[in-house]
């Protein structure tokens, strides 16, 4: 653990490296005892390198990422060494032994975080070039007019508009995007030579993704810094990283260079995350227009019919409403399913929590099943609604976390009088559950039991168990892993194709709906900006909106992503 | 599209977890650890003892509370502790220790009287007004806001004069001190209710019942009710011991319980005021430590079920550097086996590390934002 003995890392750069671990074990004391979360890792990044940990939650990266700022929480007792050195290499120093001290006075000069959420890694009360200065002033004396000149420096230099004026902003007064930005800053205004980014762009927009990706890349070829990335996402990885690890319990299974990697994957485990990942213009939309034609012929009935559709959230004391959905037109034929596509804040959720009867309608008409949604009584939809399914976001809050699955399951078929109590449903449960695989035992299990797919799984059970004409599913996989949310996208298309209800599939990401969906309505702020079949709407886009979300969406091929990325520059001219 | 994979079969659920690791105390027991688990044993020792004492004070009490004279003769008065007054006697004649042993029935009448009372109307007026929303809400917390604004021991006053003239039987006194408590907690309950019930409201398991097509009292007593309960039981171990604290406070203000009636600690050290400056000590000291040592019991009772039920303040043993085994975490197994499934019955998903054995399952969430922090 000494920390002359050179590094015997996988890479030997000797010296020259910005941080090097070398057998880095993480053990967490948890109720149940202890559990080992990173397996004796040895992983080494180079100045100006720019390397990409994935790896499914619980696979340690986000672990090892803390690690190299001292970031672990008491819980936790590492083992081995990690070692970072400043940028100009004349100290060095390793974390996991570093006091309390020293590890204050590596943060921010010589090692940096960006998180995930930029909204809650920025204090709402102070003002981001307080914030910035912040940063200055636990690390050295400055005056405030220095501090504050060096504030607006570096807010120009991330890309923030007017910095002279907007320095004196609240957090609340910038977008996602640019808060992400302002994140950043304080990440490059004291210039260390790393920066670990947890996940920067996951809470973003994919437009606004490329924008902090091409931000993250000049971090590296302006302020010349390293960036260890921890992601999920493998077109992030393709579009940016140099190099990868992939981690998998606790371990690395492979480390190449982004190329090598995607072209010929080696362990069996990468090549299976990347067979996992949704690729946009893959999915359905590449079918033969024969059958795309053909489909159209048979649809059904119209389930759905929206016309001129609004939604309007009241304001508060005399201020105007906010409008969500601003006059839309489209409809759900029976047997059918409708993506709908859109950025946060383009009012997809409205739409769908409209159609089950959880937002008002105040303009418009919409029909539901046959029942007119605007200024409907609840008793008038009350018997519709075992016609309709809901399958939420988020599968951790969309169980009562105090009844069994079974019993969650069962609630459907209670409520509409199809059986006394959840035992004497247990028959008809078990069958669900089987029929979006989980085995019947899982029934005794609580919801915090399971495994997040498993969750949406059972969430899918509950949704189909009155055999519903038609499935809302808001944004059904975006809280899942890849390779879960694959399986759970399979799952649902089998279903679809056995039930054949009509489902709304609300997606912001593209791949996905891809995957699903016949036709696909694109969203832009309450507007309907592109309507058609899949293979028209991403295959030949006609609206300037979604050719920009298309090319924004990074792919997971770093050669095609290269490609693109001129592409989407060309399309911001 | 591939065919489902047959994955189904070699899925187990684990066995339930013992009885033991479910039932309230008894699990936060077993899970603390050092300074926590010594709070917690202090506290439930404390208050076992002094429950026992209450429900057994007929036999353990040498006396009875209003009894003046033994078989030998009257006691005296102010006699200091000797062999047939163990703790001596009072201005009053009558023999401390006994007094202060009757005093724990009274003191739990008044506790769980007081608690009944107000429990139950706090909660479902919380349920409706947090669930419903509206003018009746509105007109509720301004009805609450207004109690706070009375002092308890005020209240208590009015409420003695009210139900007994401020004569004070048994029963009279303890349910002047009951009820005003129980106004004085109704407004805690209801509000401690209503903000979870706020907050579980907007819940997605709540939206899911709403578009099944649950009915509202189904929703609210099957979905929201229960998971609203979570900080109940430190509330009421907190206001257990401010009832304690308003009953002495009426006895020693002169609003108490008649020492024919019943004993009463607050009464006691109202009479022995004058005592403590002529060097009797024994009057004052007993009824009021007895005082000091529920109102602590209840107190670390509370406190340490309120850390322990918070995964977040919840004090684990640490563990030895590379301990523990790494917990199959993967939906995407290399060798085969149980893809998307959290392993065996010993083996954990790491989404829900140290969440499984959590009941307080709200704090689950929490619980695993954390764990991915970290």
């Amino acid at each position: 653990m000494s920390e002359s003995t050179p590094t015997t890392g996988p890479r030997d750069l000797g010296t020259k490296d910005i941080v090097s671990i070398r057998d880095l074990g993480v053990s967490f004391s948890t109720d149940a005892g202890a559990v080992k979360a990173i397996n004796d890792i040895s992983l080494s990044v180079a100045p100006r390198e720019i390397v990409a940990i994935v790896g499914e939650s619980g696979s340690g990266k986000t672990v090892t990422a803390k690690t190299i700022l001292g970031l672990l929480p008491e819980t936790a007792t590492a083992s081995g060494a990690v070692v970072l050195r400043s940028r100009d290499g004349s100290t060095e120093q390793d974390v996991v032994t570093a006091s309390a001290e020293q590890l204050r006075s590596i943060r921010g000069s010589d090692a940096a975080m960006v998180f995930q959420e930029p909204s809650t890694a920025l204090n709402p009360v102070y003002k981001v070039g307080w914030q910035i200065a912040e940063g200055l002033r636990a690390h050295g004396s400055y005056t405030k007019a220095e501090a504050r000149a060096k504030a607006i420096d570096i807010l120009r230099r991330v890309g923030i508009p007017e910095p002279e004026e907007r320095v004196d902003y609240f957090p609340h007064q910038f977008s996602g995007g640019q808060k992400q930005r302002i994140v950043i800053a304080m990440a490059l205004v004291l210039d260390p030579g790393l920066i670990v980014a947890d996940e920067p762009t996951t809470a973003l927009d994919v437009t606004v993704q490329a924008e902090i990706l091409d931000l993250l890349r000049r971090c590296r070829d302006e302020f010349g810094t390293a960036i260890v990335l921890i992601t999920h996402n493998m077109g992030v990885v393709a579009d940016l990283a140099d190099r990868v690890v992939v981690m998998y319990q606790g371990d690395i299974v492979e480390e190449a260079p982004v190329q090598e990697l995607f072209s010929s994957p080696k362990a069996e485990y990468t090549k299976k995350l990347l067979s996992s990942v949704p690729h946009v213009g893959r999915g359905k939309s590449s079918a033969p227009a024969e059958v795309e034609r053909g489909k159209q012929l048979q649809l059904g009935e119209p389930v759905v019919v929206a016309k001129g559709l609004e939604i309007e959230y009241p304001g508060r004391f005399g201020r105007a409403g906010f409008r969500a959905v601003k006059g839309v037109d489209f409809t759900i034929h029976a047997g059918e399913v409708l993506g709908l596509v859109g950025e946060s804040g383009s009012g997809k959720t409205t739409i769908g929590r409209a159609i089950a009867g959880l937002t008002k309608v105040t303009g418009g008409s919409l029909s539901v099943l046959g029942v007119e949604m605007n200024r409907v009584k609840e008793r008038e939809f009350a018997p519709k609604r075992r016609e309709i399914g809901f399958v939420f976001q988020d599968p951790a809050t969309s169980f009562n976390p105090l009844l069994t699955i079974a019993e969650c399951v069962a609630e459907p078929l209670i409520v509409h009088g199809r059986f006394g109590d959840a035992r004497a449903a247990r028959r008809r449960v078990d069958e669900l559950l089987e029929a979006v695989q989980l085995p019947k035992a899982f029934g005794d299990r609580f919801p915090h039991e399971l495994s997040g797919g498993q969750r949406q799984r059972a969430s899918l059970a509950r949704a189909l168990a009155l055999e519903p004409a038609l499935l809302v599913a808001d944004e059904p996989t975006s809280a899942l892993d890849v390779s879960v949310q694959a399986r759970v996208l399979e799952l649902f298309a089998e279903l679809q194709r056995e039930f054949g209800f009509a489902s709304l599939f609300i997606s912001h990401d593209l791949a996905v709906v891809d995957i699903l969906a016949d036709r696909i309505v694109v969203l832009y702020r309450g507007d309907i900006v592109e309507e058609g079949p899949g293979s028209a709407v991403l295959g030949a886009p006609s609206d300037v909106y979604t050719r920009r979300l298309l090319a924004s969406l990074p792919v997971p091929d770093p050669a095609e992503q290269a490609v693109r990325r001129e592409e989407l520059k060309r399309l911001r001219a | 599209m591939s065919a489902p994979t047959a994955t189904t079969a070699v899925q187990t659920a684990p066995a339930k977890r013992p009885l033991r690791d479910r039932l309230p105390v008894v699990k936060q027991f077993r899970q603390s650890v050092g300074l926590q688990r010594a709070m917690l044993v202090i506290g439930l020792v404390v208050t076992g003892v002094f429950v026992l004492i209450a429900i057994l004070a007929p036999l353990v009490a040498p006396y009875r509370f209003n009894q003046l004279r033994g078989d030998d003769g009257s006691f005296g008065t102010q006699q200091a502790p000797n062999a047939t007054n163990l703790l001596g006697t009072t201005v009053g004649g009558y023999d401390v220790l006994s007094r202060v042993l009757w005093g724990a029935q009274t003191a739990l009448f008044v506790i769980v009287s007081a608690i009944i009372l107000s429990i139950f109307i706090g909660v479902l007026l919380g349920l409706v007004a947090g669930y419903f929303g509206g003018w009746l809400d509105r007109v509720l917390v301004v009805v609450c806001d207004a109690v706070y604004a009375f002092p308890s021991l005020l209240l208590a006053i009015v409420m003695s004069i009210v139900i007994s003239r401020g004569q004070s039987s048994l029963w009279g006194g303890i349910l002047a001190a009951a009820i005003s408590i129980t106004v004085v907690f109704i407004p805690q309950y209801f509000r401690v209710i209503r903000s979870e019930v706020v907050r579980i409201k907007s819940e997605a398991f709540v939206e899911s019942a709403k578009v099944i097509g649950a009915s509202s009292s189904r929703i609210m007593f099957r979905h929201v009710l229960r998971n609203a309960t979570r900080t109940l039981p430190l509330i009421i171990t907190l206001n257990a011991s401010e009832a304690i604290l308003t009953l002495a406070g009426l006895g020693f203000l002169g609003f108490g319980i008649e020492p024919t009636a019943a004993a009463e600690w607050g009464y006691d050290l109202n009479r022995s005021v004058s005592d403590v400056t002529s060097g009797i000590w024994w009057t004052a000291l007993f009824p009021g430590l007895a005082i000091v040592l529920v109102v602590l019991g209840i107190t670390l009772v509370g406190e340490s079920l309120n850390d322990l039920s918070d995964p977040r303040l919840r004090s684990r043993r640490r563990v030895g550097a590379s301990s523990g085994s790494v917990a199959a975490t993967s939906s995407i197994t290399t060798t085969g086996g149980t893809p998307d499934s959290p392993g065996g019955a010993g083996m954990m998903d790491a989404e829900s590390l140290g969440a499984v054995s959590d009941a307080a399952a709200d704090s689950d969430l929490e619980n695993r934002r954390e764990d991915e922090r970290s």
